[in-house]
């Protein structure tokens, strides 16, 4: 085999594959191949690298320079240029705030630097689909220590010892979820990865099997000496197909090498796994209704208890994880739990993988030691909002959560703060939310969601949020009353308290959190029918300022409904009858003519 | 692919695929610079370039890095390469065929003596 001496990562992400990365991939190795450059330099696609806002991305080693914003000609420039004649390509380097331009952000910028990646380490880093790579960066190893050296209650003292808490949102503490399916009697017993990644905004968990798959084929396998399973399930959704074809191969080279299957490294465990695809129902998070979807029932929730870890998969012991979780294992295991709990606060040891969305800069993946600010996160490491705009809330735990409004915002991230804040750490979604946004609107758009989401066993849920939703639409189109608002309350409450699972249970947190902090909102809404962030439609006009206007007509050419009139180098108007408020006119004029006014 | 069985097992894997990691990180001990401009490759840097890759293989040299590069501008002396060693002044070798890359390596890198029949230039360009 002939020397390698550059080696090219190409971020294989969901983001970047969106972005364009297979062409930037297929266009990097047709120039290699012109230039003969194709057995000297390599090129592996990786898993998420967490910058998606960056992406394509590519990192040039041994110098590990950092590319960004890839297209086709720029792949090809890049060979043509760094490759083969050593000159760094400036025009698609980072650049920083001040356009300063950085080689390797990867070594400066806070985005990178202040990130401690356990779950994540992988990613980025290697060939996901190489079992020796894997191995390289310690792979497997963790399993051999965990089945050769220790016991199943070992395992699970190490579990305790770090502290580690469920990641998937409602933040059991792990090491006791273990023990309770070891304890309960029963044969079989069964492992579940829960990977049915729902929230909107979160993607930590595909990143995670994407970028890094035999993390996830060993720790569960580890789970299943601990607590004496033999066999696994992963329960992956439909959506994620390269999550999906990662993961086959993944568990096919780990059988092939003796990681999984009869007689485990030699020894009498023997453990496998098999991939249940999910056909993408929100509810099947939930894990009575994604045991029932794995035993191939139809997806609902069953009333707890008893307990998966008692009665779970055809009623047997059952222990279920999220993927985050299990991706903590087996540096738990190599490293000890006092390693672990190190990182972290009381209460929230570890870290936490954030997926940050919204009005941020630099939005992505980002894995944080708990007990980190809201501020620093969102500021520091993600850039602060963008367009110098006002950081309005942040919004956490999708569907389920609730928001942070900005003067809490020095608050530490932990799960205990979160709950007494009214909302929750969730999965790790974090949408940032700028002054641009109605905080009636947004919690509209959860409740619509959980309303398309919800299963319809129990009553409260299926017919109390569509109630829900109806109210909102109306305050939202100026025809609510304060009246309506206490309805709200009344219902989000009696939701709450009623419903059966964990999705109702949750559901109207986004509608109670929003009017805890911003009711004033609200109010405007129902008593001056006004939007103070004018982005309910009804309730605002757009006009054009007669003193300002020069009747260039560009407003009016691009008014998909013709509801602008008036001639050339004239003042023209607007009909707000006809107006349907999408503002591409406001897009359009060069002279600040036109905006928004509440009526 | 065999079963991996024991600790002992893994660390082989481990070390081989280290290996091929160990590149992404530099610390070689110096470099050949191939020139591959137009000219280059038409008067054969294709099989040159293989042909030290290959060689360097062989002989189990690690710490030396092949690059490629455009044109050295010493176009009717292709194929060109400049040999680079840590603490030595750049040496380039003009007309470097498959067969004339065994002797650079062997007595050059591995012996340390310039091949002066082939020598184009001594130092910086």
């Amino acid at each position: 085999m002939p020397t390698v001496e550059n080696t090219i990562l190409i971020c294989a992400g969901g983001a970047c594959i969106s972005a364009g990365e297979k062409s930037v991939k297929n266009e990097i190795e047709d120039a290699l191949e012109k230039y003969a450059l194709n057995e000297v330099v390599q090129v592996v696609e990786t898993g998420c690298m967490g910058a998606c806002d960056l992406g394509p991305i590519a990192v040039i080693y041994p110098e590990g320079v950092f590319y960004q914003k890839l297209d086709a000609k720029a792949a090809r420039k890049i060979v043509e240029e760094h490759l083969l004649k050593g000159r760094i390509v400036k025009e698609y380097l980072f650049k920083g705030d001040t356009g300063e331009i950085k080689e390797k952000p990867q070594e400066e910028m806070p985005f990178f630097t202040e990130q401690v990646k356990i779950a994540t380490r992988n990613l980025g880093v290697v060939d996901p689909l190489s079992i020796e790579e894997f191995i390289a960066q310690d792979g497997f190893f963790s399993l051999h220590k965990a089945i050769k050296e220790m016991t199943p209650q070992d395992i699970i003292d190490e579990l305790k010892k770090s502290e580690i808490r469920g990641r998937g949102g409602a933040g059991f503490p792990t090491g006791l979820k273990w023990e309770l399916a070891r304890n309960n009697k029963g044969n079989p017993k069964y492992i579940i990865c829960n990977a049915d990644e729902g929230d909107p905004g979160a993607f930590m968990d595909r990143a995670i099997l994407e970028g890094d798959p035999f993390n996830i084929v060993e720790a569960m396998t580890i789970a299943g000496y601990a607590i004496g399973a033999t066999k696994g399930y992963i329960y992956i959704r439909a959506e994620y197909p390269l999550a999906i074809e990662r993961f086959s191969k993944a568990l096919e080279e780990s059988r092939k090498m003796g990681f999984l299957g009869d007689n485990i490294l030699d020894t009498n465990f023997s453990f496998d796994i098999e991939i249940r695809i999910g056909a993408g129902a929100f509810v099947c998070g939930e894990e009575t209704a994604l045991i029932n979807s794995v035993e191939g029932k139809r997806g609902i929730p069953e009333v707890k208890p008893p307990f998966p870890a008692e009665k779970g998969l055809w009623d047997k012991p059952t222990l279920n994880n999220n993927v985050e979780t299990y991706a903590n294992i087996p540096m738990i295991i190599r490293n000890g739990g006092e390693w672990f709990s190190q990182f972290g606060v009381e209460g929230s040891r570890g870290t936490k993988v954030f997926a940050l969305a919204g009005k941020v800069k630099n939005t992505g993946l980002v894995e944080v030691p708990m007990g980190i600010t809201l501020k620093k996160l969102i500021y520091e490491i993600g850039g602060g909002v963008p367009n110098g705009k006002k950081l309005k809330a942040v919004q956490t735990g999708g569907p389920s959560g609730g928001c942070i409004p900005e003067h809490l915002l020095d608050t530490p991230i932990t799960y205990d703060n979160m709950k007494e804040l009214g909302t929750i750490i969730g999965s790790g979604g974090i949408i940032v939310i700028d002054e641009d946004d109605c905080m009636v609107d947004v919690a509209k758009f959860f409740i619509d969601f959980t309303v398309e989401e919800s299963c319809g066993k129990c009553t409260p849920c299926r017919e109390g949020t569509p109630k829900m939703l109806e109210i909102l639409e109306q305050i939202t189109n100026g025809e609510g009353t304060e009246e309506d608002l206490e309805i709200l309350k009344v219902l989000g409450k009696h939701i709450m308290e009623n419903s059966l699972c964990g999705l109702g249970q949750t559901a109207p947190q986004p509608v109670v959190s929003t009017m805890r902090y911003f009711w004033d909102e609200y109010l405007a809404h129902v008593n001056e029918k006004r939007c103070p962030a004018k982005r309910c439609k009804s309730l605002y006009r757009v006009v054009i300022d007669e003193n300002k206007c020069v009747g260039c007509t560009a407003c009016a050419r691009v008014c998909p409904v013709d509801a602008i009139s008036g001639s050339p180098r004239e003042v023209h108007e607007i009909d707000p009858e006809i107006c349907t408020r999408c503002g591409s006119c406001l897009e359009v004029c060069r002279f600040d003519a036109i905006s928004k006014v509440s009526p | 692919m065999a079963k991996i069985k024991s600790l002992d097992d893994l660390m082989k894997i481990k070390e081989k695929a280290l290996k091929g990691l160990k590149m992404r990180d530099s610390g070689k001990k110096g470099k050949i610079i191939v020139a591959m401009g137009t000219c280059g490759i038409a008067a054969g840097a294709k099989d040159t370039l293989s042909a030290i890759v290959n060689y360097l293989d062989e002989k189990n040299v690690e710490d030396i890095s092949v690059v490629q590069s455009g044109c050295f501008g010493l176009c009717d002396v292709e194929p060109t390469i400049e040999v680079n060693l840590e603490g030595e002044e750049p040496i380039i070798y003009g007309h470097v065929t498959p067969s004339q890359v065994k002797r650079i390596i062997d007595k050059h890198i591995l012996g340390g003596n310039v091949v002066s029949d082939l020598v184009v230039k001594r130092g910086e360009l």
